[in-house]
């Protein structure tokens, strides 16, 4: 089995990240989990642009996007993201706490590979972060080209 | 025929019937007219004509009579004879005959005229109207003496000539006049029936295509003239007052679009703002209780069981506001509902509260109504809900689905149950939001599931009411409209 891969979470409240993180690092999913505060600096890392110039290459493995952001939301990331040929086959799991029925829609007409509604229910939210993680580092197939370059 | 209006078809059974209406009229009248002169004529003509014939015959009597007096006087049978003969020159006299001063017949016309067709003694001087003739009686007197008796019987003939030939002509009159009658209504009855034919035509156009900006064409400045001017009027007014009522309804429906936008904005950001302080609050408790769950007494891991259930009830209270609020906005489909089975769906998800306890279910064939699957599904889960939670303490649970009878176009079904049910004083606070009879540390809840139940049901134009006691059970009852009963109320849009 392959190392586990880097995450990217674009989340704006601190204390929603540093749940989502004790989750995640509890479970020892990843290496990294690189964090960013809005739509505008995922969309930098996403095409190592501004800040983000000089990072390691590759894409990660799995992007959890939270939909309410400051400066470009969820939703328009997911759409950036689903029309760009290069980033399309990156896994997308919109991430929020939104039961509106507006939002889900809208996710998955932009292309979204799952949509988790962020439990109050703290345990059922490492749940369903953990098993998202699971799924889309360990045991899910990339296709052949992430493949490739993955090499 | 009034096509694709079958109001007006019924108001107009044949058209255009006004035209044949006139025509009728006018022929009737003109006939009359004329029959009435005809005949009063020809009864005029038939009296004076007898007249004229009876003095006549009186006439030609005396003039006979006096030619006679000498042929009497000397006893010469055919000098009378030849006196007689002189009476074909009226081919009408059809008999003559002399009589002598004692009654005897003396002479006789025509000469061959057979025995019985003349008198064999004469009878009182005079007219006599005998079997479609006229005869007298004339005395032949010479200075003062009587001398004998000439009578004469005129067939009346030529006035019955003259009669058939004048009933021809009447007819003929009457025949020709109601000709000219009908060539000259055709014309006269048009500008009476096509104003009004214009005005009905105008009428069919706005009531099928429901089209109010036509006008009828004014043809004249009778009072047909005024009726199209009403009628035009009248029009204008309705789409005048259709106008100002579209123009109401959409500026009513912009009002609403945006009060309900806000509506959406308020309770999106509710959704989304009020929940996030909840999920750190029950989160970071569980944290806290993997950081330090350890060197935590009871004290301390209870408090914070207590701050994750109350986090959660809270989010579940967020939840179910939410989704009552979005009851009364969301849209509402209407589609046939078979409730059994709604009702077998919802017991099989309920399984897990039921959790292995023993109830007994009587469910009745429940009718199909009309209305949104997905928003009455709500209300049996709901109250299929209550039922088996407020069955909990029961050892034998009943829960019981039925249909009250179908009256008054409404279909009852009502659910029942032999659990805690509640005080009827508080029947009236059951469906209010947030309203609970029971304490939460008995029966778990958030008060928003019959305020729900209600609003869907109300939605579907029907009503809720329970009846219960304490500690014996509550029925809930569901009153939905029935579908036919709605057909029928309801306006169809293409009439």
């Amino acid at each position: 089995m392959s190392e586990p891969k880097n995450i990217l979470l674009a989340e704006d409240n601190p204390l929603d990240i540093e749940m989502t993180l004790n989750a995640l690092q509890t479970n020892h999913l990843v290496n990294e989990v690189v964090v960013v505060r809005n739509g505008a600096e995922a969309l930098d890392y996403l095409y190592a642009r501004g800040a983000y110039a000089h990072r390691v290459a590759g894409d990660p493995a799995l992007v959890l996007l939270d939909i309410k952001m400051p400066k470009v939301d969820g939703l328009e990331v997911l759409h950036c993201m689903k029309n760009d040929a290069k980033l399309r086959s990156i896994p997308v799991v919109m991430l929020t706490s939104s039961r509106e029925e507006s939002d889900l829609l809208q996710s998955y007409k932009l292309g979204t590979n799952a949509y988790v509604v962020k439990p109050v229910d703290f345990s059922s939210f490492i749940e369903a972060v953990t098993q998202l993680s699971i799924f889309w580092t360990v045991h899910n197939e990339l296709p052949p080209r992430v493949a490739r370059e993955a090499e | 025929m009034f096509r694709g209006s079958p109001r007006l078809a019924r108001m107009f059974p044949q058209a255009p019937p006004i035209r044949r209406k006139l025509m009728v009229m006018l022929l009737v009248t003109c006939g009359a007219v004329v029959m009435v002169t005809c005949l009063s004529y020809f009864i005029y003509e038939f009296w004076t004509f007898r007249r004229t014939t009876v003095s006549q015959l009186d006439l030609l009597g005396e003039v006979i009579a006096n030619n006679s007096t000498a042929a009497l006087a000397f006893d010469s049978a055919d000098d009378a004879q030849q006196i007689l003969a002189a009476l074909a020159a009226d081919r009408h006299i059809v008999a003559g005959g002399l009589y002598t001063a004692q009654g005897a017949l003396f002479a006789r016309y025509p000469a061959a005229l057979a025995e019985g067709m003349i008198p064999a003694a004469p009878d009182t001087d005079g007219r006599h109207f005998v079997g479609g003739g006229l005869a007298i009686f004339q005395p032949v007197m010479r200075n003062g003496k009587r001398l004998g008796t000439l009578y004469l019987r005129s067939d009346l003939g030529a006035m019955y000539e003259r009669l058939k030939l004048f009933a021809g002509t009447g007819a003929l009159v009457v025949l020709a006049s109601l000709a000219l009658a009908f060539f000259v209504s055709r014309a006269l009855q048009r500008q009476i029936s096509e104003p009004i034919l214009a005005l009905a035509e105008t009428a069919r156009a706005v009531s099928d295509r429901h089209d109010y900006s036509v006008r009828a064409v004014r043809q004249s400045a009778d009072e047909i003239g005024q009726l199209t001017d009403a009628f035009n009027h009248m029009l204008g007014r309705i789409q005048q007052l259709n106008q100002e009522l579209e123009q109401r309804v959409l500026e009513r429906t912009a009002e609403l679009r945006a009060a309900n936008q806000e509506l959406e904005a308020f309770s999106y950001s509710v959704s989304h703002d009020l929940r996030a302080p909840l999920r750190h609050i029950g989160g970071f408790a569980v944290m806290l209780e993997q950081h330090a769950g350890r060197s935590l007494d009871d004290k301390g891991r209870r408090y914070v069981a207590v701050i994750q259930d109350s986090a959660t009830r809270m989010g579940q209270l967020i939840d179910d506001l939410l989704t009552f609020s979005r009851l009364g906005r969301s849209e509402m489909r209407r589609e046939p509902v078979k409730l059994n089975e709604l009702v077998e769906e919802i017991r099989q998800s309920l399984q897990a509260e039921i959790n292995g306890r023993h109830i007994t279910w009587r469910v009745a064939a429940l009718p199909h109504v009309s209305g949104d699957a997905a928003l009455l599904r709500q209300v049996f889960a709901n109250l299929l809900a209550n039922a088996v939670k407020y069955t909990r303490q029961r050892a034998e649970a009943r829960i019981e689905l039925g249909a009250d009878g179908r009256d008054a176009g409404e279909t009852v079904i009502f659910v029942r149950d032999n659990g805690a049910g509640f005080d009827m004083k508080y029947a009236d606070k059951l469906f209010g939001v947030f309203q609970r009879l029971h304490h939460s540390d008995e029966f778990e809840g958030t008060g928003v599931g019959l305020a729900t139940v209600r609003r869907i049901v109300q939605r579907h134009g029907g009503r809720v009411w329970a009846e219960a006691k304490l500690q014996e059970g509550a029925t809930f009852f569901v009153a939905l409209p029935s579908a036919t009963a709605r057909a029928s109320s309801a306006p169809s849009k293409n009439s």
